[in-house]
């Protein structure tokens, strides 16, 4: 009936099956201008905060590759990756059309200073081993989708686009992590012992995802609405895995300033002395 | 613990969406059909093909012997009256 197993698989005459069939554009027919009655720039600025979240997030989990337990997984966790890339690419420029400025996606992540990244520090922290891994990705899409349900009802037709392609993917994530953290936590002696280490390490950087920045609440959503969600989703998975939930105090604002406010730890500025490296090095080249 | 060198050799069939039947496409390890399933998705499904993933462990799965090539389908090759081609098949019957 066919030469080869992807003929099958794929649409009627479409040669291209290695480029994906049936793709849509998840912007396609949104209106891009910002809404009357929206500040640009504060929805360029929670823009950036979404966006970088994502970014810098995809940045870790693509330090995974080549380094995965197990070659499956490691392109679950490269896709998992490239899922969050487009998410930022999408919300960067956006937050350039927003603002005026008109700058494009590759200028907000490649040329900015670490004080204008706006992601949450728990994104920033490398990964430690793979259990303190899988609990960080549990940790950020059971937050991100919580806020992604709620973002599809954005004032902002763009935004709100962004947030329902997102759904799906985080949706995805949280599964994996969520596998992979009862698979470890209800496995053996040294799994689940390892397990629980990398959810206590990860602890201290979830208190931040709630408090927020005015901006939010302004515009997007408050993130204190998530706590609710956030800690009935890890309460069902961590009894699932027998994981004690961890008491690790949150970690220390400086002067109430953290990741919303473009204050970070120090791992960040090795992070996008790597993720910037390239594009410093040879400005305005394309690829 | 399983050893990761020993997670078992899962054989991977995914329905598109045009497909009525699953069609074998690769295989993958994992520890066990649960994860199977997921590392399908994951690995033979990125590019919109699939509709419906089916994975069972490779040692599950009977084979004819090549060595027995010839007895075993060597005899149908002469027998033309096997093949349904001496009558014509109406148009409007879907999936001949």
């Amino acid at each position: 009936m066919f030469d080869n197993a992807y003929e099958a698989l794929t649409e009627e005459g479409d040669a291209r099956w290695a480029f994906g069939t049936g793709f849509a554009d998840p912007l396609s027919g949104v209106d891009t201008t910002v809404p009357s009655g929206v500040d640009g720039a504060e929805l360029a600025a929670y823009c950036l905060m979404l966006g970088d979240d994502a970014l810098i997030m995809s940045h870790r989990l693509q330090e995974w590759c080549t380094r995965a337990p197990e070659l499956e997984d490691e392109v679950a966790i490269a896709n998992i990756g490239l899922d969050l890339l487009g998410q930022a690419r999408l919300l960067l420029a956006r937050a350039g059309k927003a603002d005026g400025t008109d700058r494009g996606e590759d200028e907000f992540a490649f040329l900015r200073t670490e004080q204008a990244f706006r992601n949450v520090r728990l994104v920033e922290v490398g990964n430690a081993d793979f259990a303190f891994s899988m609990a960080r990705l549990l940790v950020f899409a059971t937050w991100r989708l919580a806020l992604l349900q709620r973002l599809v009802d954005s004032v902002d037709p763009v935004l709100a686009a962004i947030a329902a392609k997102g759904v799906k993917e985080v949706a995805y994530h949280r599964d994996y992590a969520a596998r992979w953290v009862v698979r470890l936590g209800d496995g053996t002696e040294l799994s689940h012992q390892r397990m629980q280490n990398g959810l206590t390490a990860v602890w201290p950087y979830v208190g931040e995802l709630f408090t927020g920045h005015p901006v939010e609440s302004r515009i997007g959503v408050d993130p204190a609405e998530l706590r609710a969600e956030f800690d009935a989703v890890l309460a069902q998975v961590l009894t699932a895995a027998t994981l004690q939930l961890p008491e690790t105090p949150a970690l220390a604002t400086v002067l109430g300033r953290s990741g919303r406010d473009g204050v970070h730890t120090e791992e960040m500025g090795y992070l996008l002395a790597e993720l910037q490296s390239v594009a410093r090095a040879h400005p305005d080249a394309t690829w | 613990m399983t050893a990761r060198s020993n997670w078992p050799l899962y054989e991977v069939f995914v329905r598109g969406k045009r497909g009525l039947n699953h069609v074998h496409v690769g295989s993958l390890h994992a520890a066990d059909e649960e994860m199977a399933v997921r590392h399908a998705r994951d690995l033979y499904t990125r590019r919109n093909e699939g509709v419906s993933i089916w994975v069972v462990k490779a040692a599950d799965i009977t084979a004819s012997s090549p060595d027995e090539k010839d007895p075993f389908f060597a005899p149908s090759g002469d027998k033309v009256y096997r093949h349904p081609t001496f009558y014509d098949i109406p148009d409007d019957v879907p999936h001949m």
